[in-house]
């Protein structure tokens, strides 16, 4: 049995073109839409697995007061408790959220963090490192498998030499990439289920020292040289005259 | 990929359903160089078609939408991508039950089969629903699902194998230009594009919930709002994975929780209009890159869906909660509304700039015929008045109005919602300058293009012990509701006395110049060439003889026409009557409405009363009837023009704004020596013209109604040319397909021993409940519903199959389920109050 | 002082993308105080290595050697690299934006107690310290500011060519032995294995790709992107909303979150381009893109391209090539 606590951040969908909020400081959501990362799609599969025989999955966010969103996600997938740590999120920095996530692990005995590898968003690769320290617990980084027996937990991923398997001792602080699993979706009881469960709200601890954030933007277009072979259906016969020079028309 | 030709004789902004349907109907009517552009990509450039339901329910309590639903089903139907697959509508209340009983009378006035079933005749349909969340259905075995994707690829193609179309997606429009004519109308000349400019003569926006923006290009005002309906996909549902093809469950409409469940494959989707409206501006879409899945699948926002999806559970559990069954998919899905539920079609303020927007998948194919018509013949074979852009009064063009409205309008989409039903929103917006008075007199206002107008007066609540019984109370709250038996009162005082009623909201507008004569006789039946000071009564038709209006003209000189008609339809009407007016620069019409306000004063003691103040003759010999002319009164002029629609002696007083209000007050303190009282809308609207058999546009008469059926033909036609003169003169030599008549409802206990009183749309049965159908193929159903006080009848006005029009035929209403014998008592225009009109005189 | 930390290959050569973090110190030196660039590499390095190095600029090479180093622990190897750092009073410590770089690089800064900025591109001035980085997966830039006493960083790959020095480094080699905390190597990789074989095999190994994206359409919008698949040989690669929506199974998909794929012809169909999928079809030897939109990404980065709606362009180009079947 043990208690997982998994550390969910909501972000902005970013698989469409981004937007920028006018004042340049944070990705603009309305479009898109809001989710967590698929590294923490993946972490949150696993957390429940992890817990899936005696214990409790606890996910965390701090976020602003819609990141409840993210949490009641969470709970309809399998989660069965959760924590919000009720800020604005562009405010913190990376350090200040390990701090943050390393109270809610104290105060609920959790012994197993899981999180993403890095937010979705500000791509950090670092909140999960600084928790483990803040904790004083060892960290496995970027593995995208999890499993836990006997007060061990057992964690893989792809290094640059191959499949790569770490064995560490609980309590531990565990990175996830997504592609070991594949998360669940909510079902409808879920979902309900999700709906009923009493969120913990918490204040930050101490005042962020805040992200070294001056602005964002966009990267410039890349430059083209691509060769246009026309438009519609008549441009058919070019483009099978390039799949010949490229000799990928012989049967 | 095509490009955008240099020219077009008409290009169509869209290609959803609406686009596609229009180019392939006006490809089947004979135009050529037709051009089509949408922004995003073919099949599914990413509009609201894209992510529809697409599934049909035919029954409508309007016929318009009606008609259009069973026309586009036809179309779906030849095309092969309908599949029927049946379809209730659950009442988990008496109430809605009750809703579901009058849901049946319009599918019986419409001939769609139909019936009431209880919730176990559902379950053995619906295996998986539990039957003690509701206590019965709604049942129309012909409601279906339609492929609306590929039915607008067949449409598109079998245009373009006509030759008549260019397709061009991948294009955006990116503006209208539009030139001023030598007439003074300003016309659409060229649409821009990312690919070039097109001259053309007509334009059509087609583009749902981007109309707005587009029109906007041109100066259009295109009143409906995106607004999100929720909806998501569950499954795989091993019950319904175990069955072939898409849909092999009826659909169902859970009414009472404003959801429906409707099978898809292995997966069932639940759909709500119980939500919180949310609405956007057609500039917040995201463009095809920004946007996650389309641009009208807006991220999802669970927290608005959870207490439906708890409901549907409940009515579903063993399917919802099927093991593996998870939500994969779930869209704020983004749609068109208006204020007022209808679509926005036909051709704007810009000449040839033309618009059919806010359309449903159901009403798609048949809304593209209906326009191609329009555009092409000038008329369409289904009357869509309803829907007509010129509909909308200057402040219902504000895009405030349609939010307010569609917000307070949202959860009526599935609503219980009253005939009668006034709304809250966007209120007030035109009053009325002795509108002061009238709250002091206790009015209670319902509303007519914006314009607030007492209904009745609960200062004549007194009246009612005076009159007792013959002011016909209702008992049953349904039919009593947004109705007062006070109107009856006042209509008995106006008979026995006399009442003041405020016209205020009349469309007035003056046409003067040379071609003035030309423009009313042109435009209206009625011979208008007729001595200055006459007034005209007369229908306005469309070329095909239907009726466009019907409204008063007066000649207040050689070269001045005034035209007086209702507010609901006034500026279509306006809009009509600057279409014809010549090119000649000289010509003008002037729209009065808001300078001129008008009050009438009807009944026996009328004469007496103005003539207590104006020094003017106002007896018959000195102010005959049918004949206007300004005369002093109460210190100021006023035009006077004796005309009644209550059927009593009187005039409509045409007073200058400022002056209302003082004309008004003294009407009252003169009148109330002999008993008048002021009176409301009520009567004006209801009582007062059909004890008489005055006919009303928009109840009895539309475009798809003719004078002869109407029964409103003279013996004469007058030599002057007029639009529909031909259909007009063919309609007179042949037989009536249906007659309009009125009816009295002879026996009205219910079998609970309650009383009860149509409203409106009730069908007409045989006397044993069989069905009727005139020679046009329709079922008659009641038009017009309402209290004859001095008759102590309910009447009732219905179109009747030539054989059943004639007088003392009995026969049945059917209101709630249940069958009410009526009597025919009239098959022409004669009132059944005062035939010989001798007291008008 | 810059400190760079190399990671090497299976053969012992420094990676492409260390060669390139050089390279970019070498432009930070430049731009202000002319530091010295040292080297940092876990084993001992070759002489060809040093060499290379040398070449690259670097004054040192620092060799953590030992136990603590025979296999992977992220704590460790920062206690050496932090040691070495303390040694040497380096300012700046950075590494590749590799998934080690960038774990290595966290720990330091944690340890040091310092802001790290993870996949800089480039740097805007020195006084602040102002890097540009990416962020959302490359898909937008932040500016950061960097203003501690020790800047720890790491240098997203291709931000800058590899480029030797004009004047080469002195290339000295220090070999190290630091003493690793026990608690530093709890977390190390107990065993590697060969990577299990690919699922998704047919689709990484084919040598034609067709993509397809949201403009298919619909679960139904395949029929004639499978036509062109069965006419090449090829297989069928899927964008991330494709399984999403559920329109085909999840092996299929191309992109960060699916297969990383490297054909000689990629045709990707009605697929925009998105960062994550171009993560993983970035490889392609040649990209012939169809799409409606001829700025769509996917457009842009490829070699050739066709402008139009793939249910058009799709069946005349497997019309086409059956026609010159006969």
């Amino acid at each position: 049995m043990v208690d997982v606590l998994v550390c969910v951040k909501r972000v902005v969908d970013s698989s469409s073109e981004v937007v920028l909020t006018d004042d340049a400081q944070a990705v603009d959501g309305r479009y898109a839409g809001f989710t967590m990362s698929a590294h923490e799609e993946c972490a949150v599969e696993l957390a429940v697995r992890a817990a899936a025989d005696a214990g409790t999955t606890r996910v965390v966010t701090l976020g602003d007061e819609d990141a409840v969103e993210q949490l009641r996600h969470a709970l309809a997938v399998g989660c069965s408790e959760a924590t919000h740590v009720v800020a604005d999120s562009s405010a913190f920095g990376p350090a200040d959220v390990a701090r943050e996530m390393a109270a809610v692990a104290r105060d609920h005995d959790s012994q197993l963090v899981l999180l993403g590898n890095d937010a979705a968003d500000s791509g950090d690769f670092q909140v999960g490192i600084r928790l483990a320290y803040a904790l004083g617990w060892p960290v496995i980084n970027g593995v995208s498998t999890v499993t836990v027996a006997d007060g061990t937990v057992t964690a893989s991923g792809t290094g640059p030499e191959g499949h790569e398997t770490y064995e560490v001792p609980l309590p531990a602080v565990v990175t996830v990439l997504e592609g070991g699993v594949e998360p669940r979706y909510p079902t409808v009881t879920g979902r309900m289920k999700a709906k009923k469960v009493q969120i913990e709200e918490r204040e930050p601890t101490t005042a962020p020292t805040g992200p070294s954030r001056v602005r964002l933007l966009l990267p410039p277009p890349a430059p083209s040289d691509v060769q246009i072979l026309g438009n519609g259906p008549e441009a058919a016969p070019a483009v099978v005259d390039v799949l010949e020079q490229l000799g990928v028309l012989a049967r | 990929m095509a490009h955008v030709p240099s020219q077009a004789k008409v290009v169509v902004i869209g290609a959803g359903i609406v686009g596609n349907s229009l180019v392939h109907h006006l490809a089947q009517l004979g135009w050529r160089d037709i051009v089509q552009l949408d922004k995003g990509p073919l099949p599914n450039p990413g509009g609201s078609t894209g992510h529809a339901s697409n599934f049909i329910f035919p029954v409508d309590h309007s016929r318009e939408i009606t008609d259009l639903t069973l026309d586009s089903m036809r179309q779906y139907k030849e095309m092969g991508v309908f599949t029927e697959s049946g379809g209730f509508e659950l009442a988990r209340t008496e109430e809605r039950m009750e809703e579901l009983r009058r849901r049946m009378s319009s599918a019986r006035a419409w001939g769609i089969d139909a019936e009431l079933v209880s919730p176990e005749f559902v379950k053995e349909k619906v295996p998986f629903i539990e039957t003690d969340q509701f206590i019965g259905a709604f049942w129309t075995p012909s409601v279906g699902v339609v492929d609306s994707l590929r039915a607008g690829t067949l449409m598109r193609e079998s245009a373009l194998a006509t030759g008549a179309l260019t397709v061009v997606p991948g294009v955006e429009v990116t503006g209208l230009d539009v030139e001023e004519g030598a007439d003074g109308h300003r016309r659409i000349s060229r649409v821009r594009t990312t690919d070039g400019d097109i001259e053309a003569e007509h334009v059509v926006i087609a583009c749902g919930v981007w109309s707005p923006k587009i029109g906007a290009m041109a100066g259009v005002s295109i009143p409906l709002t995106p607004a999100v309906h929720q909806m998501i996909s569950v499954g795989p549902c091993p019950q319904l994975a175990a069955t072939d093809g898409e849909i092999s469950f009826p659909i169902v409409r859970d009414m009472d929780t404003f959801c429906y469940e409707r099978q898809h494959g292995a997966d069932m989707e639940v759909g709500s209009y119980a939500h919180r409206a949310i609405l956007y501006e057609p500039e917040e879409i995201p463009s095809i890159e920004q946007a996650k899945l389309s641009p009208t699948e807006m991220p999802f926002t669970s927290d608005d869906f959870d207490p439906q999806l708890e409901q549907a559970y409940e009515l579903m559990p063993d399917l919802l909660g099927a093991e593996g069954a998870e939500m994969r998919y779930a869209i704020n899905g983004l749609l068109s509304l208006t204020a007022d539920g209808s679509p926005i079609l036909g051709e704007s303020h810009v000449k040839g700039l033309w618009t059919a927007a806010a359309v449903w998948i159901k009403e798609g194919p048949g809304v593209g015929r209906a326009v191609a018509e329009w555009m092409v013949r000038g008329h369409s074979e289904i009357d869509v008045s309803h829907s007509d852009i010129a509909r909308f009064h200057p402040h219902q063009l504000r895009r405030e109005h349609t939010k307010l409205r569609t917000t307070e309008a949202f959860i009526k989409t599935y609503g219980i919602v009253h005939p009668a039903e006034q709304y809250e929103s966007d209120r007030p917006q035109r009053l009325a300058p002795m509108h002061a008075s009238q709250q002091k007199l206790g009015a209670v206002f319902f509303e007519t293009g914006g314009w607030e107008r007492p209904h009745w007066y609960e200062s004549n609540a007194g009246l009612l012990d005076e009159y007792g019984d013959a002011v016909m109370p209702r008992e049953h709250e349904w039919d009593a509701r947004w109705w007062s038996p006070i109107i009856n009162a006042e209509h008995l005082r106006m008979r026995e006395a006399a009442g003041v009623i405020d016209l205020s909201a009349f469309e007035v507008f003056d046409i003067e110049g040379p071609g003035a004569l030309d423009t009313v006789q042109v435009t209206c039946v009625a011979q208008c060439d007729v001595q200055v000071g006459k007034v005209v009564y007369t229908p306005v038709l469309d070329a095909a003889g239907g009726f466009r209006s019907d409204l008063t003209v007066m000649r207040l000189g050689e070269d001045h026409f005034r035209v007086v008609t209702g507010a609901a339809h006034g500026p279509a009407d306006r809009q009509w009557f600057a279409d014809h007016v010549p090119a000649d620069g000289a010509t003008t019409l002037t729209s009065r409405t808001d300078d001129i306000s008008t009050i009438g004063v009807w009944g026996p003691r009328a004469r007496d009363i103005l003539a207590g103040l104006t020094s003017d003759d106002v007896s018959d010999a000195g102010f005959g009837f049918l004949s206007c002319r300004e005369i002093p009164l109460n210190g100021t002029t006023v035009l006077a023009s004796r005309i009644s629609y209550v059927g009593e002696l009187g005039w409509e007083l045409y007073v200058g704004k400022d002056d209302a209000a003082a004309v008004w007050d003294a009407l009252l303190e003169a009148g109330s020596s002999y008993g008048a009282v002021p009176v409301g809308i009520g009567v004006y609207g209801t009582t007062g013209r059909i004890e008489k058999g005055y006919r009303a546009f928009g109840f009895e008469l539309d475009g798809e109604r003719s004078i002869v059926e109407a029964a409103m033909q003279r013996p004469k036609v007058k030599a002057a040319e007029f639009v529909g003169k031909a259909a007009y003169l063919a309609q007179r030599d042949a037989p009536p397909a249906a007659v309009l008549c009125t009816m009295t409802v002879d026996n009205h206990v219910s079998a609970s021993g309650t009383r009860r009183y149509m409203l409106g749309g009730e069908p007409i049965l045989t006397r044993e409940g069989g069905t009727l159908t005139d020679d046009h193929g329709h079922h008659p159903y009641v038009t017009t519903a309402g209290s004859a006080p001095s008759l102590g009848q309910h009447l009732l006005l219905a179109y009747l199959p030539p054989d059943e029009a004639h007088l003392g035929n009995e026969l049945a209403v059917s209101y709630m389920e249940e069958l009410y014998p009526v009597t025919v008592r009239s098959v022409d225009a004669t009132g059944l109050w005062d035939p010989a009109n001798e007291r008008i005189r | 002082m810059i400190l760079v930390l190399v990671e090497t290959s299976l053969e012992g050569e420094a990676v492409e993308v260390s060669r390139e973090a050089v390279t970019f110190a070498r432009a930070l030196s430049a731009a202000g105080g002319d530091r010295p660039i040292d080297a940092v590499t876990v084993g001992e390095p070759s002489a060809d290595l040093v060499a290379t190095l040398a070449s690259y600029g670097v004054r040192r090479v620092h060799a953590l050697t030992g136990d603590a180093f025979t296999s992977y622990a992220g704590a460790a190897w920062a206690s050496g690299l932090i040691s070495v750092q303390e040694q040497t009073g380096a300012d700046l410590v950075m590494a590749a934006g590799t998934p080690r770089g960038n774990e290595v690089m966290a720990h330091v800064a944690a340890r040091t107690d310092v802001a790290m900025a993870a996949n800089v591109l480039a740097f805007e001035g020195l006084d602040p310290f102002v890097v540009t980085r990416q962020v959302v997966g490359g898909a937008a830039l932040e500016e950061m500011r960097l203003g501690d006493r020790v800047a720890v960083l790491t240098v997203a790959g291709h931000a800058v060519e590899p480029r030797r020095a004009e004047t080469p480094g002195a290339g000295e080699l220090v070999v190290e032995t630091p003493s690793i905390a026990e608690a530093d190597l709890v977390a190390r990789v107990v065993s590697t294995d060969e990577p299990e074989p690919d699922l998704s095999g047919a689709l990484t190994s084919s040598r034609v790709v067709v993509g397809a994206g949201r403009g298919a359409g619909s679960a139904d919008g395949f029929t004639d992107l499978l036509e062109l698949t069965d006419l090449l040989g090829a297989s069928l690669g899927v964008s991330r909303v494709v399984t999403s929506l559920g329109w085909r199974p999840h092996h299929e998909q191309v992109g960060q979150t699916g297969s990383r794929i490297s054909p000689d012809l990629y045709i990707p169909c009605g697929i925009s381009g998105a960062i994550q999928h171009w993560a993983g079809c970035a490889s392609s030897k040649t990209i012939l893109a169809v799409n409606t939109d001829v700025d769509a990404p996917m457009v842009t980065k490829a070699t050739y391209a066709v402008i139009g709606d793939l249910h058009e362009v799709v069946p005349a180009i497997n019309a086409e090539i059956r026609r010159r079947r006969g």
